[in-house]
């Protein structure tokens, strides 16, 4: 939960777990997606009394600068913040996690017939009164030009996960679309939810190369804003599309305006030259001044990544469990939240964001315990050697920690776990990178001791996590996925194999559950807190709702407005 | 003459070979790629990024990566920038012109000032104006420009609310006044080491000029101090300067890149540091290439200007 105090309340929210037939009700899709009842999220600044028709502009301030503008290609955070204004989806995930129809009439359930039951025939019926921005009418040809060119191997795209299933697709009529899954995969009916933008056919066809066109740079969608210009380096300029099928939008322009310094992108805040702070937004140390701006308002949020130390589970001492315990034991979470990052963040023990539908209540809580970790440490015939540092058959308790260089807070806190592990025998050295040098190798190829990282494990809003923690998602070992930990469990791939072909909710739940406990028990990362994101709003724009459904809160800028 | 500038240009296009090997591979063989943000996102698998990476051609041993790219480059074919599919030299003149406007306002306040410095601190030598001159200039070289311009912010933007905190123009605006509204700021930072350094080179030269003799030979047949100064005295203390003109680009250049980040300006500097940050070779090596290109010019026209006003140059 969040509002403008910049309290999360995240422990109070309630889980609204319907029933199967409420779930199916929501959309099969549900089994995908967020269902919180009390998540404030939802509540906050909802369009209440927009004007008829567009008025004003917002420039929006991005502290990355948006590049990639073909959706489907491979694109980061920022990016998203253009794709979600110009091009649509079948389907979106809101604040409270429910499917909301977009280009789809409904979204496909197998109670309404758009789901088989085995989960292998997908039926999707559109809408017909929707247009691409130059005026050419949307239809099925272009949900079956973006999936296939999302295969096409001449293609850079960005992902083919849960696409690659994907066979047979027929157009059964203009405004209806049907295709056959390969396997049943239900993390699919988020991944098209989240990221798969559909973009037109009639304009990509004719290009020869699909990675490089004009449309790259004025890209064309049925977005409600319009592409108008970009000045590289600076803006971004979006117009209203006023032919928008769905609701919006109500401001004539959307400028996003990038400023790559965060305490600029503060100070332009503060002095009225930007409405609004967004993707990296304001820093923590900034917050208790940026709440007492005259006409500014600051909005805490939840986000989906977790904040967490990434142990190598086949280095060294890591590799035994009773060292990963006693170290989660020794680290003072509460000093890293309060002094660190001016107690903004919730401790977390689990990957699943604690809004989520799939969040396991009730893992076992950290409790910050030298005296424990010390007694395990001891028990499990790690010895104090010279320098107080402990060692076992030959093999010191001493580790690397990485993290990216710049990152004063997570600098700080490699600091501050210097001291906690001293404390219990363990000397960590701190070997900070750009984040162009450790993201690359040394960390897909689990080339660390260990890293302090914040992950978004999620598939969209779906936990399936096996490009996480599947044995078989190591690249290290050849494997297909980002399981940079090294994380080995036959019971965890079970599990996740279990979890990507059910289709309730329930039954859901219980896997992702038990997962969670595992991975917990296994402590196959220590986590820190949930992510948050602390965003700045000019007073009397209406209209912004955090969504961590998605991974930026200007998602849905065609609710904006100005009262 | 011509022979002179023949050699000059063959040296130069030697070292712009060079240039190119050692940027191409240093950056190559930094650790890290173009698809190493894409680490955090939950959609991408490690299958994926080797999949982009072939299509991009990085799988490739290095050698044919800088043929390749060294082959197109010469027949004009700069690359496409990684980032946007854009043509590197599209991009590269997309922001050229915003960097520049800031350089050539920056240069014309800090040659006008800091020569007026100069030259007044040398005519009073060790005077209290001087003194200041000299003290001003030190504190002006070791002032970091980053902090200067968050000063400068905080102050005319923050406090006093004159100046804008950032960026080229008021979007939607963009009239001559709203620029030059924007521009002040960040050309004032830019000037400020500028403006030092040529005062300090112009208060040198000055000094070993009105000690010559023909100055004291000028005064001694009666001529009027300014017709000194101005014919005889300056004309000869701003010939070292050309110079100076010419080596400027660099420390201009590495003084954009700060200021273009703090002022939030679109220019070739946050150009670079942004395509570093995310490995955008094609880009980088192009404004490498181009940077290095420049200063070389510079280098050769004042070499050629200089040979032009000095002959003794060209004999030696």
């Amino acid at each position: 939960m969040a509002d403008g105090t910049g309290k999360f309340g995240v422990g109070a929210v309630h889980l609204g777990i319907p029933n199967r037939r409420q779930f199916f009700q929501l959309g099969a899709g549900a089994a995908a997606g967020w269902t919180l009842a009390g998540n404030a999220f939802a509540q906050v600044e909802r369009p209440t009394n927009p004007p008829d028709k567009p008025r004003g502009q917002v420039i929006a301030a991005l502290s990355q600068e948006p590049t990639v503008f073909h959706p489907l290609m491979p694109g980061i955070e920022v990016d998203q913040g253009v794709w979600w204004q110009v091009f649509s989806l079948l389907w979106f995930i809101d604040p409270a996690g429910n499917f909301v129809p977009d280009l789809a009439r409904e979204v496909p359930t197998i109670e309404n017939g758009g789901l088989s039951a085995d989960g292998l025939t997908w039926k999707i019926k559109l809408r017909s009164d929707v247009k691409w921005h130059d005026g050419t009418p949307f239809t099925a040809d272009d949900v079956k030009f973006s999936l296939e060119l999302i295969n096409n191997p001449d293609f850079r795209a960005r992902s083919r996960v849960g696409h690659s299933l994907v066979k047979d697709i027929k157009v059964v009529a203009p405004d209806e679309i049907h295709w056959r899954m390969e396997a049943p995969y239900s993390p699919y009916m988020s991944i098209l939810g989240s990221l798969t933008f559909i973009v037109p056919k009639h304009i990509l066809e004719k290009v020869s190369d699909p990675n490089a066109s004009p449309f790259h740079n004025a890209p064309v969608g049925t977005g409600p804003f319009r592409w108008g210009e970009r000045v590289p380096g600076d803006h971004i300029l979006l117009n209203a599309h006023t032919g928008y099928h769905g609701k919006g939008p109500y401001v004539e322009r959307v400028v996003f305006k990038y400023i790559p310094d965060l305490t600029v992108l503060y100070t332009q805040f503060r002095t009225g030259q930007v409405d609004y702070t967004g993707l990296q937004g304001i820093l923590p140390n900034f917050v208790q001044e940026a709440k007492t701006l005259k006409g500014r308002k600051i909005v805490v949020s939840s986000t989906s990544s977790v904040e967490h130390i990434a142990p190598n589970l086949e280095f060294g001492p890591f590799a035994d469990r009773a060292v990963r315990e006693a170290l989660y034991l020794a680290i003072n979470k509460q000093a890293i939240i309060d002094a660190l990052n001016y107690g903004l963040p919730k401790q977390t023990e689990s990957f699943v964001p604690q809004q989520a539908w799939s969040f396991q209540q009730g893992l076992p809580q950290h409790k910050y315990d030298p005296a424990k970790a010390n007694a395990l440490l001891d028990a499990a015939g790690w010895v104090r050697g010279s320098g107080g540092i402990r060692e076992k058959g030959g093999v010191k308790l001493e580790f690397a920690n990485s993290t990216t260089s710049g990152n004063a807070v997570r600098e700080q806190t490699q600091q501050l776990l210097i001291q906690d592990w001293r404390a219990i025998g363990a000397a960590m050295r701190v070997n900070n990178m750009p984040a162009a040098v450790i993201w690359g190798d040394f960390w897909q190829q689990s080339k660390f001791n260990s890293v302090i990282v914040g992950v978004n494990f999620m598939l969209g809003s779906d936990p399936d996590v096996t490009p996480r923690f599947g044995s078989g998602s190591i690249p290290a070992k050849g494997g297909r996925g980002y399981n940079t930990y090294q994380y080995q469990s036959a019971e965890a791939d079970r599990l996740l194999a279990e979890g990507a072909k059910q289709f309730d909710l329930s039954q859901r739940k219980a896997t992702y559950g038990e997962l969670q406990k595992l991975i917990r028990n296994d402590l196959a990362i220590l986590p820190l807190f949930q992510g948050f994101i602390a965003e700045g709003v000019k007073e009397g724009l209406q209209g912004f709702r955090p969504n961590i459904n998605t991974s930026i809160n200007c998602w849905n800028i065609r609710e904006w407005y100005w009262a | 003459m011509a022979r002179y500038v023949v050699n000059r240009l063959a040296q130069a296009i030697m070292l712009l070979v060079i240039v190119s090997g050692i940027g191409f591979s240093i950056l190559h063989l930094a650790p890290g790629g173009p698809l190493s943000q894409f680490a955090a996102s939950a959609q991408m698998t490690q299958e994926d990024l080797d999949r982009v990476t072939k299509q991009l051609g990085l799988d490739r041993p290095l050698p044919i990566q800088y043929l390749d790219w060294f082959g197109r480059m010469v027949r004009g074919d700069w690359g496409r920038s990684y980032r946007d599919g854009e043509a590197v030299l599209s991009v590269i003149s997309s922001h050229l012109g915003a960097t520049l406007e800031l350089m050539a306002t920056a240069t014309i306040i800090a040659v006008l000032l800091g020569c007026w410095i100069g030259v007044l601190g040398a005519l009073r030598r060790y005077s209290l104006f001087d003194t200041l001159a000299t003290v001003g200039a030190m504190i002006a070289l070791s002032i970091p420009t980053f902090w200067f311009g968050l000063v400068t912010i905080y102050v005319f933007s923050v406090k006093l609310g004159w100046l804008p905190a950032g960026n080229r123009e008021t979007v939607g605006d963009g009239s001559f006044l709203d620029l030059v509204h924007h521009l002040i700021a960040p050309a004032m930072v830019l000037a400020l080491v500028e403006t030092a350094m040529w005062g300090r080179f112009m208060r040198s030269s000055m000094l070993e000029v009105i000690d010559q003799d023909y100055i004291r030979t000028a005064r001694a047949k009666g001529m009027p101090e300014w017709r000194i100064l101005t014919v005889h005295a300056l004309r000869n203390a701003l010939l070292p300067m050309i110079t100076v003109a010419g080596l400027q680009f660099p420390t201009l250049l590495g003084g954009a890149l700060v200021a273009e980040t703090v002022f939030t300006w679109p220019g070739m500097g946050r150009l670079f540091l942004d395509s570093i940050g995310y490995r955008d070779y094609p880009v980088v090596m192009g404004i490498l290439m181009f940077s290095a290109t420049m200063v070389l010019i510079g280098s050769l026209l004042a070499d050629i200007f200089y040979a032009v006003v000095d002959p003794r140059i060209r004999v030696g």
